[in-house]
């Protein structure tokens, strides 16, 4: 401490001086404590997590090559692929974004712009709230007893999506509503002030602001439901398929065909899990192997929700 | 000027009556009759308003913060609707067709389509210059993409920024400096063609160039359209306006021609506002 107590000042000042700086170097000494503390808590997660990471990346990364991503699960380890794994989680993603996005994006839209605030915005808003801390394997109760037998839909790839959809609807929703109440008031009275009716707003106003927001919702939604086994495991996935569902755009006309919603499917967490539960340790280099895909694929889907947001956030605000 | 207090005593010129609007002379675009306003907490923010507007005039509403003025002017294009609970007495006649702009029978969308508003802070969305401009146009319908280029540039002429934009139409409104914002924005409502301009404190947020700038713009604006302007700044209203309203507790306390509100006011309360003694 460089400042002079000397000078000017009488005697009673320099001594509620030297108090003041005792309490200021006090705070100091707390503050490096606690950073200190919080580096040492921060360093042991994170060795724990990149040893995680770097254990499954040094035993499985050898074993993908193009014949481990092009050939289906088999007895034999060393012939074994996730093909039917990773177009089973791709098409389950492809339902579950389809129904999820546009149903999530719609109530929040609803419930920050249209509901009156009332009793029964209320009871919708509470039920968001708990919906998104449902355990993920009560949603796959549900699945069971509504889709699979009460609506005999089967052990299928809508099901699945649907399943997640239910489950990522919450986190679109609230990222919905986040994203629309941010977009600053004048904006939306300034669109009021020129004669725009409430649908006008919604739809060339919000809906374009709030986009990054919503997309980043999205994107975090589907990166967690690509990784859900248990409500796949409860509605019965199979563990084994040596198949592809029908491709969902063909040659023919129309062009288009959605007979692969109803085909069984598996998915790569299950696969994955399958792999684990063996005894033989070539089947475990697969389920690592599985696991290193699985996690990149979710990792570039959160990079992807960073940069939309970043593209998105940088193009309105110039 | 030092005076004890900031507020005047309720013993002195708050209590004297309010002093009615006099007949007018001059043809009207609207008359505001017996108004009152009630926010949704109960809150009554103006207090049984008569008030004419001149047509293609300027009438500048002052008074101090808090005093009604920007609830009266967001009142005539029913900003208030947006949200709940809020409630409008009275009538605001427009003289042309009578229509009763705060009746329940009014759509407020239809209102907002005959008066247009520009606001306090300049609020340009994050789209094109053009699209800007276009937008009001957009919402009407209008899709007919001649008929849009003609209006945008007519508006742009009409709000004196069309030489500072012409060559970077497609470019992003947020570019703009303040002021060109706060044109764009007058340009933006002008677009339309609405009946009345509404103007809350339009240049508050803009250094005194811009300000200079907006201000001829108004004067010249009032020969086409109907301008209400609400205004911090008495200087502003004495420069540019033809009528001058003074508010004070919701009330119209004081109502006349523009020169003869600021030169001999003939209400106590006007006369402390417009020499400085609280405000």
């Amino acid at each position: 401490m460089s400042v002079t107590t000397q000078g000017s000042l009488g005697n009673a000042a320099v001594k509620t001086d030297q108090a003041a700086y005792a309490a200021i170097a006090r705070a100091k000494r707390r503050d490096i404590i606690f950073s200190v503390g919080g580096l040492v808590v921060m360093a042991i997660a994170m060795t724990l997590l990149l040893t995680l990471i770097g254990d499954l990346v040094v035993r499985g990364l050898g074993r993908i090559d193009y014949d481990f991503l092009t050939n289906f699960p088999s007895r034999k380890a060393e012939r074994a692929g996730i093909l039917s794994a990773w177009v089973g989680s791709l098409l389950v993603m492809l339902v579950t974004a389809l129904l999820a996005i546009p149903i999530g994006v719609a109530a929040g839209l609803y419930l920050e712009e249209y509901a009156r605030k009332g009793w029964l915005a209320n009871l919708i808003e509470i039920n968001v709230a708990n919906l998104a801390g449902v355990p993920s394997i009560i949603y796959g109760l549900l699945a069971v007893g509504m889709f699979v037998y009460g609506m005999n839909l089967g052990k299928t790839v809508l099901v699945a999506g649907m399943t997640l959809a239910l489950l990522i609807l919450p986190i679109v929703i609230v990222s919905t509503r986040e994203a629309v109440r941010a977009i600053p008031k004048i904006i939306k009275e300034g669109a009021y002030g020129l004669g725009a009716d409430q649908w006008q707003v919604m739809w060339n106003y919000i809906l374009p602001a709030a986009r990054p927001g919503i997309l980043t919702g999205a994107i975090v939604g589907l990166s967690r439901a690509i990784g859900e086994t248990a409500p796949i495991i409860t509605i019965g996935a199979l563990t084994f398929i040596a198949f592809l569902p029908p491709a969902p755009i063909t040659g023919e006309f129309p062009f288009i065909n959605f007979d692969w919603l109803n085909a069984p499917f598996t998915v790569l967490p299950i696969q994955m899990f399958n792999w684990v539960s063996r005894p033989q340790a070539d089947f475990h280099t697969n389920a690592a192997a599985t696991g290193v895909v699985l996690m990149a694929l979710t990792l570039s889907l959160n990079g992807v929700a960073i940069w939309i947001r970043y593209r998105l956030r940088k193009g309105s605000r110039n | 000027m030092m005076d004890t207090g900031m507020t005047p005593k309720a013993s002195d010129t708050s209590t004297l009556p309010p002093i009615k609007p006099a007949a007018e002379s001059e043809p009207l675009c609207a008359r505001i009759e017996g108004f009152s306003f009630f926010y949704s907490n109960g809150m009554q923010a103006i207090k049984n308003v008569d008030m004419p507007i001149l047509d293609r005039k300027v009438t500048a509403i002052i008074g101090p913060s808090g005093c009604g003025k920007s609830t009266l002017l967001r009142s005539l294009n029913r900003m208030h609707d947006l949200y709940p609970g809020n409630r409008y007495e009275g009538r605001v006649i427009l003289e042309q067709d009578g229509e009763n702009l705060i009746g329940p029978e009014a759509d407020p969308v239809v209102v907002r389509l005959r008066v247009g508003m520009v606001f306090q802070k300049p609020n340009p969305f994050p789209k094109s210059i053009f699209e800007n401009v276009a937008a009001g146009l957009r919402v009407r319908g209008i899709k007919n993409r001649a008929v849009i280029e003609e209006a945008v540039e007519t508006a742009l002429k009409r709000a004196a920024i069309w030489d500072e934009v012409k060559d970077k139409l497609h470019g992003s409104a947020n570019d703009l400096s303040g002021g060109q914002q706060q044109r764009l924005c007058i340009a933006r409502a002008l677009a339309p063609n609405p009946e009345i301009l509404l103007l809350d404190e339009p240049t508050s947020a803009l250094d005194p160039i811009a300000t200079a700038k907006v201000e001829d713009l108004i004067q010249d604006l009032a020969e086409t359209v109907t301008v209400v302007i609400v205004t911090h700044n008495m200087q502003q209203a004495a420069r540019i306006s033809h009528r001058t309203a003074f508010m004070y507790l919701g009330q119209l306390i004081e109502f006349g021609e523009t020169s003869q509100i600021f030169t001999s006011p003939k209400h106590p309360s006007t006369e402390s506002y417009i020499t400085g003694r609280y405000g």
